[in-house]
Order: C-alpha cells, then sequence, then structure tokens
C-alpha cells in the first residue's frame, strides 16, 4: 500500500464530445494542502467531482488510501463517507435548520444517534462562532455563515479528505475572510486538503503546494512562493498576469 | 381582481384571507379605490348576466315542467336523508382512497426517480403502469375492476362493489399524481442531490430526506387540486351499485321519476368542494408571497 492519501493517475473525463480532464496526474500525501488555480473550465471542479465520484470518470484510476475507489463494484457511499466536498454555492438544505443539516450526514450515512450527533454538531458550531445560529434555517443566514455551516457540516462527518470547491467564489468579498479562516483552521488541524479557488493570496498562504490547470490537465506544480512568483510554464505566466492585472494578486 | 403587489412581509399572518382572497393592504388608498371600483364593475356585470340568463331560462315555456323535475321542495325533502347518508359514504370513500393514493404514489414517484442500471426493471415497470393506467378512462378502470375481479371468484379475495371501486379509484389516481410527485422531485436542483449523496447519503435516503420534503412543498397546489377532482369522482363507483349520494338520487328517481335527488346531491358535493378549492388558492397565494420574499 502506498503512503499516499489520494493519487489521481491519467485521469480522462468527457462531457459528450467535449474534454475536460485530458490525463490528470496528481498525489496527496496525508496532512497536506494543494491548491487548484486556472481559469474557469480548465476542469478544477470535475476533478473535485470526480474524486467524489459524483462524476464518472472515463479512465483511468483514482486511489485512497492505496484503493482504487474508480474499480467496478466499489461502494460509492462508503467511499464519500471517508471524504467530504464543500460546493461554491454552500448547497445547504432549506427544509431544515442548521442543526438537522449538520446531523443528517452522521445520522443517516454513519449511524450515529441523533444525541450524539447533535452534541457533536453543537461543539462544531462554537467552535466557529456560529453557536446561535443552531435553530436557524439557512435563509436566514448571511452567505458566509452558510458557507461555514457547509463546511462544519462536511466536517461532521469526520472526513480523512475535505474538497473545496470554488467555496468563496459565490460570496460577497467582505466575508470571504471568515470563511478563509476556517479553512486555515482546518489546516492547523492536520487535514488533507484539495482546494480549488481563485484566491490566489489565500493559496500562497495555506497550500503546501499549488497546481494550475490548463485544458484539463496540470501544467505546472510546485511550492505556492514558486508557482505565483516565478511561473516556469507560459500559460501560468499568462494566467497569473491577467490576475495581476485585474488587481487580484 | 388584479390587486397591485403590496409591500412583502413574510412573517404576515394572514386571518380567515382563504375565503375572501388577498386582503387590500392598509397604505395604498389609491390602490384600493382603484380595486373598490373594479369590484364594483365586474360585481354589477355579473349581476346583469346572471339575470338575463335566469330571465331567459323562467320565461321559456319548458321551465315549470323542469321546475316540477327537478327542484320540487316537497320531493327534496323527500329525498335529502338518502342522499345525505350516501353523500357520507362517498365523504368516508374519499378520505381512504386519498390517504392511499397519497402514500402509493409517493412510493411509485420514489421508485421512478431511482438512477442507475440496477433499478432500470423498476423503472420500467412504473413507467409501464402510469402510461397502461393513465391510458385508461376511469369509469373503465370501474366497471373492469368491479364487476370483473369479484367474477374471477378468487379465494380470500374481497367481492364488495365498494372494495373494488375504491381500489379503481386508488389505481387510476396514483398513477397521475405519481406524476405530480415526479415534476416536484425533478424540481428540486440537482446540487440538492449531489450534496446529499456527498455526504454519504444513499439514493433512498437521499429521496426520503432531501429531496422528497422539497418536492412536496413545491407542487402542495397541484396536489390540493387532485383532491377537488377526487372528492367527486368517488361519485362515479355508483355504477356498481354502491349507494352513495348519486346512486341514492338514481334511486328515488327510479321510484318516482323526479330529478330532485340529483340537485340534491350537486348541493352537497358543492358544499364539500368549494371550500378545499378556495383552501388551496390560498395556500398557493401564501407559497408564493413567501417565496418572493425569500428570493428578495
Amino acid at each position: 500500500m502506498s503512503g499516499h492519501k489520494l493519487e489521481l493517475q491519467e485521469v480522462v473525463k468527457s462531457f459528450g464530445d467535449k474534454p475536460v480532464l485530458s490525463g490528470v496526474d496528481l498525489v496527496l500525501d496525508r496532512h497536506e494542502v494543494v491548491c487548484l488555480i486556472g481559469s474557469s473550465g480548465s476542469g478544477k471542479s470535475t476533478l473535485l467531482k470526480c474524486v467524489n465520484l459524483l462524476v464518472p470518470i472515463d479512465r483511468g484510476r483514482i486511489l485512497v488510501d492505496g484503493t482504487d475507489i474508480t474499480a467496478p463494484g466499489v461502494n460509492h457511499n462508503e467511499v464519500r463517507q471517508g471524504m467530504a466536498i464543500v460546493f461554491q454555492a454552500f448547497n445547504l438544505f432549506p427544509h431544515m435548520t442548521v442543526l438537522d443539516n449538520i446531523t443528517l450526514g452522521p445520522r443517516k450515512a454513519h449511524g450515529i444517534p441523533r444525541a450524539e450527533a447533535e452534541d457533536r454538531a453543537r461543539r462544531l458550531l462554537e467552535r466557529f462562532g456560529l453557536a446561535e445560529e443552531a435553530g436557524q434555517y439557512p435563509d436566514r443566514l448571511s452567505g458566509g455563515q452558510q458557507q461555514r455551516v457547509a463546511v462544519i457540516r462536511a466536517l461532521a462527518t469526520e472526513p480523512d479528505l475535505i474538497l473545496l470547491d470554488e467555496i468563496t467564489s459565490a460570496l460577497d468579498p467582505e466575508l470571504i475572510g471568515e470563511v478563509l479562516n476556517v479553512i486555515r483552521e482546518l489546516k492547523q488541524m492536520g487535514m488533507t486538503m484539495v482546494v480549488a479557488t481563485h484566491e490566489m493570496g489565500f493559496a500562497r498562504d495555506v497550500a503546501d503546494r499549488v497546481c494550475f490547470l490548463d485544458g484539463g490537465r496540470i501544467v505546472e506544480q510546485g511550492p505556492p512562493g514558486q508557482i505565483l512568483s516565478s511561473p516556469r510554464h507560459p500559460r501560468t505566466r499568462q494566467f497569473l498576469q491577467r490576475i495581476v492585472d485585474a488587481g487580484r494578486l | 381582481m388584479a390587486e397591485e403587489p403590496g409591500p412583502l412581509d413574510p412573517l404576515e399572518v394572514r386571518g380567515p384571507g382563504f375565503l375572501l382572497g388577498p386582503r387590500p393592504r392598509p397604505g395604498r388608498r389609491r390602490a384600493r379605490r382603484e380595486g373598490t371600483r373594479g369590484a364594483l364593475i365586474a360585481f354589477v356585470s355579473t349581476l346583469v348576466f346572471v339575470g338575463l340568463a335566469l330571465w331567459a331560462i323562467l320565461s321559456s315555456d319548458a321551465w315549470p315542467a323542469v321546475q316540477r323535475q327537478f327542484f320540487d321542495p316537497e320531493s327534496f325533502r323527500e329525498v335529502w336523508p338518502e342522499v345525505l347518508g350516501g353523500f357520507w359514504l362517498d365523504v368516508q370513500m374519499f378520505a381512504v382512497a386519498e390517504v392511499l393514493i397519497l402514500a402509493f404514489a409517493l412510493v411509485l414517484a420514489m421508485i421512478r426517480s431511482l438512477r442507475g442500471p440496477a433499478f432500470f426493471p423498476l423503472r420500467v415497470l412504473v413507467i409501464g403502469y402510469i402510461d397502461l393506467i393513465r391510458g385508461i378512462p376511469i369509469i373503465l378502470l370501474i366497471l373492469l375492476l368491479g364487476f370483473g375481479v369479484p367474477a374471477l371468484q378468487l379465494a380470500g379475495v374481497p367481492n364488495s362493489a365498494l372494495f373494488w371501486g375504491v381500489t379503481a379509484l386508488v389505481v387510476s389516481y396514483s398513477a397521475y399524481t405519481a406524476e405530480v410527485y415526479r415534476a416536484g422531485i425533478d424540481s428540486v436542483p440537482e446540487s440538492q442531490r449531489m450534496s446529499a449523496r456527498s455526504l454519504g447519503l444513499t439514493q433512498g435516503q437521499t429521496l426520503r430526506h432531501v429531496l422528497v420534503p422539497q418536492a412536496v412543498r413545491n407542487v402542495t397546489p397541484a396536489l390540493l387540486n387532485g383532491f377537488v377532482s377526487l372528492q367527486k369522482d368517488v361519485a362515479l363507483v355508483y355504477i356498481l351499485g354502491v349507494r352513495e349520494a348519486v346512486r341514492e338520487a338514481q334511486i328515488y328517481n327510479a321510484r318516482t321519476f323526479n330529478y330532485t335527488g340529483y340537485i340534491a346531491a350537486a348541493v352537497l358535493f358543492l358544499l364539500a368542494s368549494v371550500p378545499v378549492a378556495r383552501f388551496a388558492d390560498w395556500y398557493s397565494e401564501r407559497d408564493r408571497r413567501r417565496r418572493q420574499a425569500m428570493s428578495a
């Protein structure tokens, strides 16, 4: 068994005749935080959904703890119970309170009794400054609060791997900070994370490694300092130049 | 009556508004004045139209005969207890059938919404059922089940016309109601399904805890519409000889050659269905306002 937490081998995915991932290789060790950067449509989001088995891949393999999760006959529900994904649009369940949103996964998928699940949920809410909101419905919360609840909902299933899919892209600028702080805290806890993001400052700050995706491939990867300051590949340079021009770096 | 949309207040508790429609909003005098004038015009024109129609009917040469046949007070008094007793059976049939329909249709819709090749045979079965049943007139289903099944003389199978009549209604309405539920399930965004699955929930759990609760809220007005429809369609089982309101009226008619019993039955069905229709409207309107308030 390899020591890697996550390993993608030659992953290929098309939607119809439109290739989205054309041979992605990526290795992640335990406690490592990898940021995926790249323009919209470069395949970041699809890559995360493939890892979570929400989108079936066409070719290649995805290994978690050395086990091929894309092999036929693998129980998808069990695979998903070991990891969590947070989406750009929060996707909280609007008909449930914050507390029920958080405890649904632990109770139904992991069979944890309600009292215990609620106890843990309340502790998580407290830790991230949302204790007051436990009984609220999602539409009563700000975008930043909703996204923090979504992160807590993901955490509550006690995943070994968290996938974050542009979780600040739908937020007002003044709300981005509170969500990114939560992610920084997760890094300190030693969580293994794959983060698709447009926040270059955040990537520089939190990532152990940055991967630049272009045309469905990882074109360049390395420590954030190197990728963001002195990129080698012309496509990376071009992408970062555009971000600098837009005043986002 | 087109009312100008007032300021939205999601917490506003609307009282008996479901009987009267939207209430004029305070602080909107002009709108209210225009509304009042519009209402007056509508009221007067309706009065004139109904008056003309009544005059045309009442002045026709055949009216006295029709009045004796359909609107005879003496016959009405005589037939009322029987029709009312029959109507009570209609109410019971409706209650039992509606509960079974809501449950069975939901099961059908959930099966139809399952994904993946493993569930293909089940899905095909359900689609086949829905297509078949929706393709047969309900009156034929009642006749076929009501007369056909008892004729088979199967051991342990009920022979009662009442039983098979209600069964036919459940079989037929479930097919339509399943499609209503399915529209509701399809209207829940795909991201909700993904979100639930990503938490490790199975397809069944995702349907039960995430998709169906939202779907049912989305289609409640359509389900209420089905209620109104079924309230009257229960009368169709009269054809099997079940002694509900229409059948009682028919029996009375066969005995006396007077049709007033049918009018009595019509009055009862009206009394039962109009409140439900008003409630359905009131509920949809409240729901629409809530949604607007939410997206504001």
